[in-house]
């Protein structure tokens, strides 16, 4: 189980004081079977070359710190295990954020996206601390528990095409996490989300491709919240140009 | 150098230091808070958290026996007046975060769930699957984006508090993505900036977890508290420390040694009870400290398994069945299949003791407050103390939110206490000397010293002398190491000479925050001849009331190893008994 086996670990490198554009510089590791990459680029940083600069936390796929793109594809560096690779692997920033540096990438766009969709309870009716707590049954609870295990790590930014053509786009995450919410048995809050999620760079610019859901590494499935707001915002469309007299 | 000014300034955006922020928040909305971080709030090491959050909702159950469990479980280092506050709190903060959206996990009639936890008799810890800290995390994240007064400086690394005319008045920070250093101005500060596990090699600590914010204080004047209480967790993955929570032996997992016997019962925690019935406060619902101490015993009586990843003990969770584990443990099942290549459901998972947790932290009352007036702390970092030798699990969570809080309502108090105006020259020149501090990293020319060996040197030290059993012999070694690394840190410079996002930078500072910490545990450890919850002396092997029923206080000296005090515990309704975890008592 403990093998040594060496890799090439190829790492784009980019220093914005010296760098005019990024580069990639490849260190040789002598890696233990049931490491993952990010062992590979500690490795690096505490024995090879400390000015590697990239984020990371847990270890344990919870923080979300660790995101790259790994042999072109995003995912978590804490759990990409190097047994699924061959003796070379190439570790890139997660596309389309720009670089701040090597693997460190700038995330304020996704941080104000997330902060758009009010990711907070509205409650429904007003409830005293000692009045003890909302009841939720389990299956009320299982309605939106998927959507809450989502760790904000951006993977599903770097595989949407769509984001990467109309930077606007709230994305998967954001929308994921304002149904989340809409879909809490305690929350009601929806009007108020729909403003940001059912505008034009809301959930009306995904197209379908169904990548977000594929990289996701929590399974939250975002393309399945952005289907089911869809379909929600359509109906809400339909009801108030077509049926005005219904209420939502 | 740029200055902010701000009314509150909070170091951390962990649980305790999210908490904080909304409760000051949401008391004055007109106070300005800025909520500093060195990672995006998220990414703070709550979100590692699985078990739960302990506080007493349900009907079976009384303030009481929580304060019992606490105290007992603390080894009566406890002080038992915050004690009292803490448990009275702790329901009320845990139902607000049900009310902020918190996922807990339900009851059939909707109610919230409550699973056992060690060392706690009573079912009482609420529990989110087996992501607790993670889902308290980002519902107070989440529900602080609701605030415009909370600013974030988000990748931010503080460096140096500012204190002047015997108050805190602020600090300096560098922003991580230009390498600039700027000054906070604040009435009072809050520190929420986590524990320090990284100073040992094994641990189920992130990255971050450096006792950055223990430093900050120590070097300001502040003494650490009790630090050389660390706790082992009993169950970590052999190969990288991560964590199986307890709430695997809570939902019935059993513990065996390489023979299959549930060896627990040999070391005062039996009579063995019915494989899948866990019996709270027994077995293998028996507290951390002595769970940890059994596999030390064990592994020198060559009763443990060896697996490339040296001696482990088996975590048993068969009989409790695929469905079981797949509903309330799924992240365990995930974790033990993904890092080990191993199944729960079908086979035993080696396992062994991992350092987790500080007991000890900067010294504070049970108002959250130091003893440098505008100076309040929270969380991990802090000890107020309700953990005392031994913290119960799942009762720090609920300690975040409860001292959080507490935190910003003394920060309150103390805004309105009628303060002076601050001197802008003299908080300028503190901010500048720190900066001056940060300069002289990347003016040395590179010597002999570098972060990661100096690193390794430290956590190797730590392991080999102040672990789970320690002897005054090996301690002393301990103190002389770490005051040798102190001397040659000074020595240390940069490879990496660059502004933008300098992670060699950063972990030359964490480096020196851990050496900090570390020679407070060394020598606490030393001084205290006794033993006591999570420190255990093989030469001083009982607990000793008459000379240590007190608290160390370790204070800082730029050169000198700490100078330490002892206080005295407040008691106020339990007296040291016997900490009895047979299942025979009663
Ligand atoms: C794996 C694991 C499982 C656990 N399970 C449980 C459990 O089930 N129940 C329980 O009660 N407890 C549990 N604990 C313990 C508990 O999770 C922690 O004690 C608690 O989360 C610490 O929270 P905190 O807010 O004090 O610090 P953290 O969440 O660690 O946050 C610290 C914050 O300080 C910031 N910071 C640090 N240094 C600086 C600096 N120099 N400048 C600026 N910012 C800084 C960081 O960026 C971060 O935001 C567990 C711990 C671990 C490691
Ligand atoms: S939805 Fe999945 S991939 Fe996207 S940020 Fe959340 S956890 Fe990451
Ligand atoms: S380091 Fe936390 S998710 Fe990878």
């Amino acid at each position: 189980m403990s093998e040594e086996r060496q890799i090439q670990l190829e790492v784009l490198r980019y220093n914005p004081e010296t760098d005019s554009q990024p580069r990639f510089q490849t260190y040789t590791v002598p890696c233990v079977n049931e490491w993952v990459v990010l062992d590979a680029l500690n490795y690096v940083k505490e024995n090879l070359d400390p000015t590697l600069s990239y984020r990371w936390s847990c270890h344990m796929a919870v923080c979300g710190s660790c995101g790259y793109m790994i042999n072109g594809e995003p995912k978590l560096g804490c759990k990409a295990f190097i047994h699924e690779y061959g003796d070379h692997i190439r570790v890139e920033p997660l596309a389309h954020f720009p670089i701040e540096r090597d693997l460190v990438t700038v995330v304020e766009d996704f941080i104000a996206k997330l902060a758009s969709v009010k990711p907070y309870l509205i409650p429904k009716e007003d409830k005293p601390i000692s009045a003890g707590e909302f009841k939720q049954t389990p299956a009320e609870l299982m309605k939106f528990k998927q959507y809450t295990l989502c760790i904000n790590c951006m993977l599903c930014y770097a595989a949407c095409p769509q984001y990467g053509l109309v930077p606007e786009f709230l994305g998967p995450a954001a929308i994921s996490m304002a149904h989340r919410y809409n879909q809490d048995s305690r929350d009601g809050g929806r009007d108020q989300r729909q403003e940001v999620v059912a505008s034009d760079e809301g959930v009306w610019e995904c197209s379908f491709v169904g990548a977000c859901s594929e990289v996701c590494p929590k399974h939250v499935d975002p393309a399945g919240a952005l289907q089911q707001v869809k379909v929600a915002s359509t109906i809400d469309w339909y009801k108030e140009h077509l049926m005005p007299w219904v209420k939502k | 150098m740029e200055i902010i000014k701000t009314d509150v300034a909070i170091v951390g955006a962990g649980g305790a230091g999210l908490r904080a922020a909304i409760a000051l928040a949401e008391t004055n909305p007109k106070l300005r808070i800025a909520l500093i971080s060195k990672v995006y709030p998220m990414r703070s090491h709550t979100c590692a958290a699985e078990g739960g959050a302990a506080g007493v909702i349900k009907s079976d159950d009384s303030l009481d026996l929580h304060f019992g469990d606490t105290v007992g479980g603390g080894d009566w280092l406890c002080d038992q007046n915050a004690v009292e506050y803490f448990i009275n709190e702790a329901p009320k903060e845990l139902l607000q975060l049900e009310h902020w959206g918190c996922p807990w996990s339900r009851e059939p009639d909707g109610s919230v769930a409550v699973r056992p936890f060690g060392g706690m008799k009573i079912k009482r810890t609420w529990f989110a699957a087996d992501k607790s800290g993670f889902h308290i995390l980002h519902t107070l994240f989440q529900t602080s984006l609701k605030y415009p007064s909370i600013q974030r400086f988000d990748e931010y690394y503080a460096t140096d508090l500012l204190v002047d005319d015997g108050r805190c008045q602020g600090l300096a920070a560098l922003e991580i993505r230009s390498g600039e250093m700027k000054q906070f101005q604040a009435k009072a500060v809050i520190i929420a900036a986590g524990g320090a596990g990284k100073m040992f090699p094994f641990t189920t600590n992130g990255a971050i977890k450096t006792g950055d914010g223990m430093a900050l204080a120590y070097r300001a004047g502040v003494p650490l508290k009790d630090m050389e209480f660390v706790q082992y967790h009993p169950t970590g993955l052999p190969n990288n420390g991560i964590l199986l929570t307890e709430g695997c032996r809570g939902e019935g997992g059993i513990l065996v040694n390489k023979d299959g016997r549930r060896y627990l019962q040999d070391y005062g925690m039996g009579p063995e009870t019915p494989v899948g019935q866990p019996v709270l406060k027994t077995m293998e619902l028996g507290p951390r400290d002595r769970l940890s101490q059994s596999f030390w015993h064990e592994q020198k009586k060559g009763n443990t398994v060896s697996t490339p990843w040296g001696d482990c003990v088996l975590l048993d969770m068969r009989h409790l069945g695929e469905k079981k584990i797949n509903e309330r443990l799924p992240l365990v099942r995930d974790l033990c299949i993904s890092y080990l290549g191993m199944d729960p459901v079908k086979e035993p998972i080696p396992i062994r003791p991992v350092v987790h947790y500080c007991m000890g932290g900067i010294h504070t009352d049970i108002k959250a407050a130091t003893p440098v007036p505008g100076l309040f702390a929270a969380g991990e970092c802090a000890c107020v103390s309700i953990n005392g030798a031994n913290r119960l699990g799942s009762n720090s969570l609920t300690e975040l939110l409860v001292f959080g809080r507490r935190a910003a309502l003394s920060a309150i108090e103390h805004l309105q206490s009628g303060l002076p105006a601050s001197k802008d020259a003299a908080l300028s020149a503190q901010a500048k000397a720190s900066e001056d501090r940060i300069r002289a990293l990347f003016d040395r020319s590179a010597g002999a010293e570098t972060v990661a060996g100096l690193r390794k040197e430290m956590m190797h030290t730590m392991e080999e002398n102040a672990g789970i059993y320690r002897t005054g012999e090996e301690l002393q070694r301990a103190c002389e190491k770490i005051a040798e690394l102190r001397q040659r840190y000074a020595n240390l410079a940069l490879t990496d000479k660059s502004k933008v996002f300098n992670t060699d930078l950063m972990q030359a500072l964490e480096l020196g925050s851990m050496l900090d910490c570390a020679e407070t545990v060394a020598v606490g450890a030393r001084d205290r001849q006794e033993s006591r919850g999570a420190h255990q002396r093989l030469d001083f092997t009982a607990r000793d009331d008459q000379n240590f029923l007190k608290h160390t206080l370790a204070y800082h000296h730029p050169k000198e190893p700490p100078r330490i005090e002892y206080l005295d515990v407040v008691i106020t309704k339990s007296q040291p008994g016997v900490r009895d975890y047979s299942g025979a008592k009663k």
